[in-house]
């Protein structure tokens, strides 16, 4: 019960920090990928650097999150608070899947100007769009589970 | 408040939701990662990630509530650009929180080059859908 009640704040804390963030606005995540902006802003408009603060706001948290939570050669015994143990990402091989999953989801991030996290914060405030989108993600990960 | 302290805020908040999660479950923030496996075959498995998108639905329905309405691209856009999110987290493991946050934060190879691949994917998309239009 105490490991739902935690996964429910860590949901709930996640989307309070893309709500403030600015994350949940399409335009200023596009604003961000918007580097055309550096170059001509008459033609491109403005670019928005407020993202790369997201990004190293965060990573200010998970960098040392991560050098001392899970378990290292030197402290092997740590475990999770609720859990028998970590189960954390162990591959470290670059692939295909890898580069081309990526690169198929940058395209579709450029152009609604939502990821995954930010589409599902505001899926039940933001209109008939945000919904479309997500049905669509739903969609593309159902067929993707069976590539 | 400048707009550049207040995304480093939101970003310390995700941060700090990638910690708790990582402390109390042992598991890896990515939004991408636990929508997909929310429709895991085992039980164990399950109730932890409707929890956790319940919590991220749930709080950001009600701090979006009243925002402005946006303005959308041509539901078309938005079903190819959905599809695309939905096939490339899911083959590439992840997304901006799985390989951007939590996987830079676990200074992981994998992510480092996922993350500088859909930046640049976006960047190109953007560049291009602007120079066209």
């Amino acid at each position: 019960m105490l490991k739902i009640l935690v996964a429910i704040l860590a949901g709930g804390v996640f989307a309070a920090g893309l709500v403030l963030s600015g994350m949940v606005l399409p335009a200023k995540v596009q604003g961000f990928l918007n580097l055309g902006g550096l170059w001509d802003p008459q033609r491109f408009g403005p670019w928005d650097a407020s993202l790369a603060f997201v990004m190293g706001g965060a990573l200010l948290v998970t960098l040392p999150a991560f050098a001392v939570t899970p378990p290292t050669p030197r402290h092997p015994a740590r475990r999770p608070w609720l859990a028998t143990a970590f189960q954390l990402p162990t591959r470290n091989d670059i692939d295909t899947r890898l580069v081309l999953g990526a690169a198929l989801f940058g395209v579709g991030w450029g152009l609604a100007g939502y990821c995954p996290g930010p589409a599902l914060a505001s899926v039940l405030t933001g209109g008939a769009a945000v919904a479309v989108f997500v049905a669509a993600m739903l969609v593309g990960m159902a067929v993707a589970k069976r590539l | 408040m400048h707009p550049f302290l207040q995304a480093t805020l939101g970003g310390i908040l995700i941060g700090v939701a990638c910690w708790l999660l990582l402390a109390a479950l042992g598991r890896v923030a990515g939004i991408s990662g636990i929508v997909a496996g929310a429709l895991s075959p085992q039980p164990g498995e399950r109730a932890w990630r409707w929890a956790f998108l319940a919590g991220l639905v749930g709080v950001g329905a009600v701090l979006t509530r009243g925002m402005p309405a946006l303005p959308s691209p041509p539901w078309a856009v938005l079903v190819v650009a959905g599809l695309l999110v939905g096939v490339g987290t899911v083959l590439g493991s992840g997304c901006t929180s799985g390989h951007g946050v939590c996987g830079l934060g676990r200074r992981s190879a994998r992510s480092l080059v996922a993350t500088l691949v859909f930046l640049g994917f976006g960047v190109a998309t953007v560049f291009v859908a602007r120079y066209i239009a």
